[in-house]
């Protein structure tokens, strides 16, 4: 069986669409950085320090209910969510700056006082001091940055220094994407999802690592062509595998997003997420990037010859 | 060909087989290791079999972020110089105008009579750590030099790693981790215990016992009207109600000298008065201690010595006689679980340092197992839908690609089992993606066979072209997905380095399996004279 067989799409030719939507992925990325920045975005406490809890209780409850209980508590600011039919809670209470110990057995005493009649377990708690949240963050940041520079390392040592850097400029494009959407669905960007966005990176990386092996391929053997058509020829050849093994990917992610638990659904969403980005970036921005370089070179080494030759 | 063929099966074979033998303690209710193991594993030098070491948050229990306040350690330290220097120059009979700390590093000192310059300058000689000067005709001021400093706060910092161990120790908790983190963290990992609260009250108490005079020249209503007298201290007795809170806050005038602190105890004890059937902790001192004490109860008696824990006052009672038997005990509003506590506490010694909790993560039981299930359901699932795509896209090649994830997979937990490595919950989820990019080295080369019979090959060429060629593109997406899970593993915490380790080893022997194992398999069909392929 086979998915496309012998396409010809010319993938260059929608460079032009590619470059409008990734601009806009980007912008929203960056976007989310600033506002990560200020503070201003949905981190989770293992970033913004806080604490969290998660409780099951036998009987569903009503979380405005709990709010209120919350805030006659001294906790006015928490973020509450249900699963598991209204039974599991999960309360996020956000670092007020004084020492983070005991607030979950603050929080539990208050849940207990106002729901006698229901007992609940305790089944996770976090108390995160702002400190370390702080350095999770520069943590994260480096992890990222020193990942993309052995990636350009890597991959312009095994191809050329184009090919590196259009590999680099694709995977960062992916992960900022992927930050910028996760930011605009409000989600809490918690060291999973930084994980998560890791993972992508790699898993992107190899996407673009077979296309580009093909095109050097095709390079050394074809004669005929020009190198746009080489690019498109090569993206077309390794489009079975692109799609297929997305779809591989994509269903053990989709496994892990709904039947992995609360904990991983963050964490999936965003692999998801990533996993299509980076095939459209594979297809859409790496190679095109390859192709405006090289193709911008050749004319100014092009234009540079005329004009020596028409200096004599 | 047939030799390679039949080393390369064996590896496969043998692979299997040890990846499936250190697997099997993992299963819940796995019989015994078949007994030919046990001998030949020892002569094989391969690490012997466990279950997969599961992290906190799949077994429950609790990960603690400890930070060494080193500053006061340096505090005390200068403290205790401080006593010991009025000590000697008593001794010497040089009566003292002053001697006060200034800042956490300087001491101050003032004699009456600056005739005795030389004795003093004798006694200081003994401190070679502090630096001397001198203000005034009969002033001197000690610093404690920075190395000195440097020095005080690595040993506070090993001690209290110590000392947490061992008050940890007697939590009967299967394996803990205490283990010393950069310049002033510990971290302290307790799997499965069942008492979160208890285990932060015993670790995080500084448990600094403290024997000061009640100063009785003044009531202590004066003092708190704002009129404390020079070398004395406001400190309280906290009476707390059944729930634990503080109801109210008994106020002692204390003089500020420490005449006694805990470190002179060789034991402490829980004991049951008589007649109320409260509890206390009954302590003993050893022989400096001991005469210490009596020397301070012979010179006050009826007076008041106040037992004081942490800046806390438990009890006060009078000096009736000097005691002589170096052993005391301490009284208070005590459950009988708090005087365990406290005689734990004072049994591993106080903590040179205070220390801060600055992360408690603790996750309970019943979410590990949860989480568990969760995970190797998600997984099973990855792995079903995976291996149908596999066979309806390739068929029979795809089956012979499905039997390599599962290789793949069981060399995995394996390994993990093997290096006893942490499986956390992203764990399980790295081996679900492992599943999903496994595939894909397969893909590659299926793709290029494909190629290679659409040219017009044999099959046995198209097959070998199609590894060979493969073979470099397979490289080098695996290593990318190295990388990366090499910067996860150096930045990450606990829970994200299991994650890393599963899908760096998930990829490294899917460089086995999907190129080694598959061919092994393709190569014998061929020799059996497999003339097409099902691909």
């Amino acid at each position: 069986m086979e998915i496309f067989g012998k396409t010809n799409i010319d993938f260059l030719g929608m460079r032009r669409g590619a470059y409008i939507l990734s601009v806009i992925l980007v912008c929203l990325g960056l976007l989310a950085i600033v506002q990560i920045a200020r503070g201003r975005a949905n981190l989770g406490i293992d970033f913004a320090g806080g604490t969290s809890v998660q409780v099951l209780f036998d009987d569903p409850v009503d979380l405005s209910q709990v709010r209120g209980v919350l805030t006659a508590g001294g906790f006015p600011q928490s973020e509450l969510q249900q699963f598991t039919g209204e039974r599991r809670l999960f309360i996020r209470v956000k670092s007020e700056g004084e020492p983070v110990t005991g607030t979950a057995a603050r929080i539990e005493e208050a849940l207990r006082k106002a729901f006698p009649g229901n007992p609940f377990v305790v089944e996770r708690s976090s108390e995160v001091g702002p400190v370390i949240g702080r350095e999770l963050q520069r943590a994260a940041l480096l992890a990222v940055v020193i990942s993309l520079v052995c990636i350009v390392t890597y991959i312009a040592w095994r191809f050329e220094f184009r090919f590196g850097v259009a590999a680099t400029v694709a995977t960062f494009h992916d992960v900022v994407a992927v930050l910028g959407i996760f930011f605009l669905l409000g989600n809490e960007i918690t060291l999973l999802v930084v994980t998560a966005l890791l993972t992508l990176a790699g898993y992107s990386l190899t996407d673009t690592v077979v296309v580009f092996d093909r095109i050097r391929e095709n390079l050394r053997t074809r004669r005929r062509g020009s190198f746009g058509e080489i690019v498109n020829a090569s993206i077309n050849e390794v489009l079975d595998r692109t799609i297929l093994t997305s779809l591989t990917t994509s269903l053990a992610i989709l496994a892990l997003f709904f039947l992995g638990g609360e904990v991983l659904r963050d964490f999936s969403l965003a692999l998801f997420v990533g996993v299509i980005v980076g095939t459209y970036s594979t297809m859409f921005v790496a190679c095109a990037l390859v192709y405006e370089w090289r193709v911008r070179a050749r004319r100014q080494a092009g234009g540079v010859k005329r004009q020596a030759q028409s200096l004599h | 060909m047939k030799r390679h063929l039949a080393w390369r099966a064996s590896l496969v074979g043998v692979a299997a087989l040890l990846s499936f033998l250190y697997v099997l303690p993992s299963i819940p209710g796995f019989s015994p290791l078949p007994g030919w193991w046990m001998y030949v594993r020892p002569l094989i030098a391969v690490p012997p079999p466990q279950p997969i070491n599961l992290g906190l948050d799949l077994q429950g229990g609790m990960h603690l972020v400890l930070e060494v306040d080193a500053e006061k350690a340096v505090e005390i330290a200068a403290e205790r110089r401080m006593a010991e220097i009025r000590r000697a120059l008593e001794g010497e009979g040089i009566g003292v105008e002053r001697l006060e700390r200034r800042g956490k590093t300087q001491i101050f000192l003032q004699i009456d009579d600056a005739k005795a310059r030389a004795t003093v300058e004798g006694i200081l000689g003994n401190y070679p750590e502090m630096e001397r000067s001198e203000e005034g005709p009969a002033g001197f001021i000690l610093t404690l030099s920075s190395r000195e400093v440097a020095a005080i706060q690595e040993r506070a910092v090993e001690q209290n790693v110590q000392k947490i161990r061992n008050r940890v120790d007697e939590f009967g908790v299967a394996e803990p981790l205490i283990q010393r983190e950069g310049d002033r963290r510990i971290i302290v990992q307790l799997p499965g215990i069942k008492d979160p609260e208890r285990a932060i009250g015993l670790i995080g108490k500084t448990a600094l016992l403290e024997f000061k005079l009640v100063d009785d020249r003044q009531s202590v209503e004066e003092a708190l009207q704002g009129k404390v007298p020079e070398g004395s201290e406001i400190l309280y007795e906290k009476v707390l109600d059944p729930q634990g809170r503080v109801v109210r806050r008994i106020p002692y005038l204390v003089k500020k000298q420490t005449l006694l602190t805990g470190d002179v105890l060789t034991s402490a004890a829980v004991r049951f008065d008589q007649d109320t059937k409260a509890a206390y902790v009954a302590i003993a001192f050893d022989r400096a201690g001991a005469r210490l004490f009596e020397e301070i109860t012979r010179q006050n008696v009826n007076r008041r010595l106040a037992i004081i824990l942490d800046g806390n006052v438990y009890s006060a009672p009078a000096i009736r006689e000097p005691i002589t038997g170096g052993q005391a005990q301490i009284t208070g509003r005590f459950t009988p679980e708090e005087a365990r506590d406290l005689a734990i506490v004072l049994r591993a010694g106080a903590l040179p340092a205070p220390v801060d909790v600055i992360a408690n993560l603790t996750v309970g039981p019943s979410l590990g197992q949860d989480s568990i299930q969760a995970g190797l359901r998600a997984s099973v699932v990855a792995g079903i839908l995976v291996v149908l795509l596999m066979v309806i896209y390739y068929r029979w090649a795809g089956l012979i690609a499905d039997l390599s994830l599962v290789l793949n997979i069981l060399m995995l937990l394996g390994a993990l089992a093997a290096i006893q490595a942490t499986l956390t919950l992203p764990g399980i989820a790295g081996i679900a993606l492992t599943i999903g990019i496994a595939v894909d080295s397969n893909i590659l080369i299926f793709q290029r066979i494909r190629e290679e019979l659409r040219l017009g090959k044999t099959v046995r060429s198209a097959i070998d072209s199609g590894y060979g060629k493969a073979w470099v593109t397979i490289l080098d997406s695996n290593v990318t997905i190295l990388i990366t899970s090499l910067a996860l593993f150096l930045f990450g915490s606990g829970p994200v380095r299991g994650f890393a380790v599963t899908l760096a080893l998930g990829v490294l022997i899917n460089l086995f399996t999907a190129t080694v194992a598959t061919k092994v398999v393709f190569d014998w069909l061929i020799l059996r004279g497999m003339k097409r392929i099902s691909i």
